[in-house]
């Protein structure tokens, strides 16, 4: 479902049309779902962190003063709801994780002479088939392999297509850290996709590999 | 034979590749850019690379979905609904 639909739905329940009503939980009940489950980790933290979100969002929907903004304003409340949950969670970081731009540069390696960048053939598979496949199974572990503020901005921006404006209103946090955060995250999905489809190299530990703790 | 190292300019290139990739950068950055990326082979596959990869993240699918709401769940969320709705009329 595009932006537009949910937004004609959003405009169709605060006119008091409750045939609206399923179509709508349905949607981002998933929604908040997948990006809790991403988020927390555990599904029944996700399972309940989804209802907890519509619920809310029911409870307070006459303060969404411009039906434009449903999603992230949603996302607002579900981001709030995984935090609570987050807290009480034993699975929860006990410290914040940077990921440092340098380990990410592409390592390079000589061939007859030549400077040539380790490329992955799997940016040539066709996309169809490449999501059938193990790629999407490394995608989620990638994503899930990020650091939580990473993860964060990754799952706001490039999942949910957020703006980088709405993102940093969701996250409490400047543009330019959304931005950052963004572009470091992409580089160490990227670098875990090169990493485990190019050469099969199932248990090598992609934590190690391109993350430090931060001081 | 060592490989050598990326110059400065492919690391300047390589922070700003999202901005590029999302159409945020200057038009004199983006236009330096993409000069060097004319005559440099490496970054240009690697901008590729990690376009391929946000494609990737834009058209993931859900691996997972919720259970299926229960009537008791959803009937707790339509009574949240009604009650703000009522609650609006009274004002």
């Amino acid at each position: 479902m595009d932006r537009e639909l949910e937004i004609e739905l959003a405009k169709r329940l605060l006119a008091g049309e409750t045939e609206a009503f399923d179509r709508f939980v349905e949607h981002f009940r998933a929604k908040v779902f997948h990006y809790s489950w991403l988020m927390c980790g555990q599904r029944e933290d996700a399972e309940e962190v989804a209802q907890e979100t519509m619920l809310k969002t029911f409870e307070s929907f006459h303060q969404l003063r411009e039906p434009e903004r449903v999603r992230p304003w949603i996302f607002r409340i579900a981001k709030n709801a995984c935090l609570v949950k987050r807290r009480k969670s034993i699975f929860a970081p006990t410290s914040a994780h940077e990921i440092s731009l340098d380990e990410l540069m592409p390592s390079r390696s000589s061939q007859d002479g030549l400077m040539k960048i380790e490329i992955a053939d799997w940016t040539h598979l066709p996309e169809d088939e490449v999501l059938k496949t193990e790629m999407k199974t490394e995608l989620d572990a990638a994503i899930r392999a990020l650091p939580e503020i990473y993860r964060s901005v990754i799952l706001l921006r490039d999942i949910e297509e957020l703006s980088t404006a709405e993102a940093s209103q969701i996250l409490d946090v400047s543009e330019d850290v959304v931005k950052t955060r963004l572009h470091r995250g992409r580089l160490a999905i990227r670098k875990h996709l090169e990493e485990r489809l190019r050469v099969g190299k199932h248990n090598q530990p992609f934590q190690a590999a391109t993350m430090e703790v931060a001081s | 034979m060592k490989a050598p190292e990326p110059s400065q300019q492919c690391k300047e290139v390589f922070a700003a590749l999202s901005e590029y990739l999302d159409m945020e950068l200057s038009p004199a950055s983006c236009q330096e850019l993409e000069s060097h990326l004319k005559g440099c082979a490496p970054c240009i596959e690697f901008v590729e690379s990690l376009r391929k990869s946000i494609d990737l993240c834009r058209n993931y699918g859900p691996a997972e979905r919720p259970q299926p709401l229960t009537e008791e769940a959803r009937q707790q969320l339509q009574e949240a609904y009604k009650k703000m709705l009522s609650a609006r009329k009274i004002d």
